[in-house]
């Protein structure tokens, strides 16, 4: 089954007004379920507004989306999905154990059951021993697996990830890659991940769709070979770089085709 | 812990004895009359004197009894006001239309010279009802409570509110686990400088007139009656009273905020 359908999909800002911005058209995605999909482009190409149609934040201009074989706003209620941002996004006031018991207190879960699950969620993100800290005693890799934590933790069949690694440093940011597969794996969750890294989409997903800007199009679906479990081999493997440069060459490609004036 | 918190201090309190002494010092050398400067040691002699009555079964001090009349009234006017400036925050910022069309007025209301409607309460409620100088500094008060906790309750990160609505959160569940503890920080600011107004609207509107045994009546008494050092003890009293009220609210706020960032020690 396709945890997300996407086809024809529209999104234009301000439609009617000067500043009119086409922001994704004719988008056709199928997410398979279980999957690991990265979505990589430059800036501006729409991979955010993506997301939040696919969340149920925005509404699409025109096109047919399902989540879960539902509807965007149906899947919100039932719970489908967590989402992950660029920022963590913790709340300052509540420990950390308590930052991931959010989504389940307003869930209506229990109060013994929200523990255990927090402990357990904070456990698989290697932070048990940080369960009474507070957000501010924490490193900025830290706090984004809390965020992790808390976007899994009412085990939602797709996990929406916009950039989180986005703030973090080289290090952080491999070891994170890494934790992320692990977890990935241990959950079974749908990934849809959103990077402008290109060497993390090929490190991390098994398609990664290229995108362009003005208008935000998909150019290409690259399917990855490399095989699982990726490691720290995995990036000098010659069929990561083989991949590396392949979509690098397609974000030339297309960056280079839009960025001629060739106004309508 | 103790012995570093008093270090902390220290400074404070050098300040403060180096004005008092250079207060006394020029008193002494330039011969300043009483009535214009009195020394402090004659203010704290006649602290010291009143305490002494206040102590005493048998005596009554007059200083004391207006310092309690005018805390009972900066308290219940704070609480009053306050109050309702939350409670009204709370309630508008649940339609974000009216709170749109109130904030204008109240930030508006919040530049007036409220303390001018001092005789207009005297008359309303009596002169020596101790509700009309309630009235005055609830009303003082009510408009910056207000607006700080509507500011609070509306200026929430995007993503937070967004992070919300995934959880198909109700409307309630926002306002109580996101938009109230957000507003903290910003009702505590106004509650801080509230208690420093309200203890000056009392003050101030007991000058428009009172019972005798209040903090106002008793500073403009003694002043005409040229006895200054009273007067200044009276002054001095509204000082400690209006500093205490303070730190009691920033006690108060460590006690429910210890994540904020002022407050953080690593
Ligand atoms: N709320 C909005 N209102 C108007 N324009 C927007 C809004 N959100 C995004 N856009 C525009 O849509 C385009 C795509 O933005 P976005 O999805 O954030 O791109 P990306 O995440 O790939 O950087 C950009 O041109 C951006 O300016
Ligand atoms: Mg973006």
């Amino acid at each position: 089954m396709n945890a997300i359908e996407a086809q024809g999909i529209h999104k234009v800002f301000n439609p009617g007004t000067d500043e009119e911005v086409i922001a994704l058209q004719d988008i056709d995605l199928q997410v398979v379920a279980g999957e690991f999909l990265s979505l990589v482009g430059p800036s501006g190409c729409g991979k955010s507004t993506l997301m939040r149609l696919i969340a149920d934040l925005l509404q699409p201009s025109g096109g047919e989306l399902r989540v879960n074989g539902k509807a965007p706003a149906q899947a919100r209620r039932d719970r489908d999905y967590g989402m992950v941002f660029q920022q963590a996004t913790l709340y300052d006031w509540r420990s950390v154990s308590k930052n991931v018991q959010l989504p389940l207190e307003v869930m209506g879960y229990a109060k013994a059951e929200r523990v255990k699950r927090a402990q357990a969620m904070l456990e698989l993100v290697e932070l048990g021993d940080f369960l009474e800290h507070y957000p501010w005693q924490l490193s900025g890799g830290m706090q984004q697996r809390v965020s992790i934590a808390r976007a899994l933790v009412f085990e939602p069949s797709v996990l929406l990830m916009d950039e989180p690694f986005g703030a973090l440093d080289e290090f952080t940011r491999e070891r994170m890659n890494m934790e992320l597969l692990r977890i990935w794996q241990a959950t079974g969750t749908t990934v849809v991940f959103v990077t402008h890294s290109i060497a993390e989409a090929a490190f991390l997903s098994q398609r990664i769709v290229v995108m362009t800007p003005r208008p935000g199009r998909i150019t290409q679906v690259v399917a990855n070979p490399l095989p699982y479990p990726r490691d720290f081999q995995t990036r000098a493997d010659p069929a990561f770089h083989a991949l590396v440069t392949q979509l690098r060459d397609l974000l030339r490609d297309a960056v280079g085709a839009s960025d001629n004036p060739r106004k309508a | 812990m103790i012995r570093a918190r008093l270090v902390n201090y220290l400074p404070t309190i050098a300040v403060a004895v180096t004005v008092l002494l250079a207060w006394e010092l020029l008193v002494l050398l330039f011969d300043i009359q009483q009535f214009l400067l009195p020394k402090p040691s004659a203010i704290f002699a006649e602290f010291a004197y009143q305490v002494g009555l206040w102590l005493a079964p048998d005596e009554r001090s007059i200083l004391f009894e207006s310092s309690g009349a005018t805390f009972w009234e900066a308290v219940g006017g704070f609480v009053i006001g306050c109050g309702s400036g939350v409670l009204v925050a709370l309630i508008t910022s649940r339609w974000t239309i009216i709170s749109e069309a109130t904030m204008p007025f109240a930030i508006a209301a919040n530049s007036v010279p409220i303390i001018a409607f001092a005789p207009i309460m005297n008359n309303w409620f009596g002169i020596t009802n101790p509700a009309s100088k309630m009235a005055i500094v609830a009303i003082i008060v009510f408009f910056p409570t207000m607006i700080n906790t509507v500011r609070g309750l509306t200026l929430v990160d995007a993503r937070q509110l967004e992070l919300m609505r995934s959880y198909a959160a109700s409307p309630g569940e926002v306002l109580r686990k996101l938009r109230i503890p957000n507003a903290l920080p910003y009702i505590f600011s106004a509650l801080r400088v509230a208690s420093a107004l309200s203890l000056i609207g009392a003050v101030v509107a007991e000058f428009f007139g009172g019972p005798r045994a209040t903090l106002g009546v008793y500073i403009t008494q003694e002043a005409s009656a040229f006895d200054f050092a009273k007067a200044w003890t009276a002054i001095m009293m509204a000082s400690i009273i209006g500093i205490g009220f303070y730190l009691t609210v920033l006690m108060l706020e460590r006690r429910l905020m210890p994540w904020h960032v002022s407050f953080r020690v690593e």
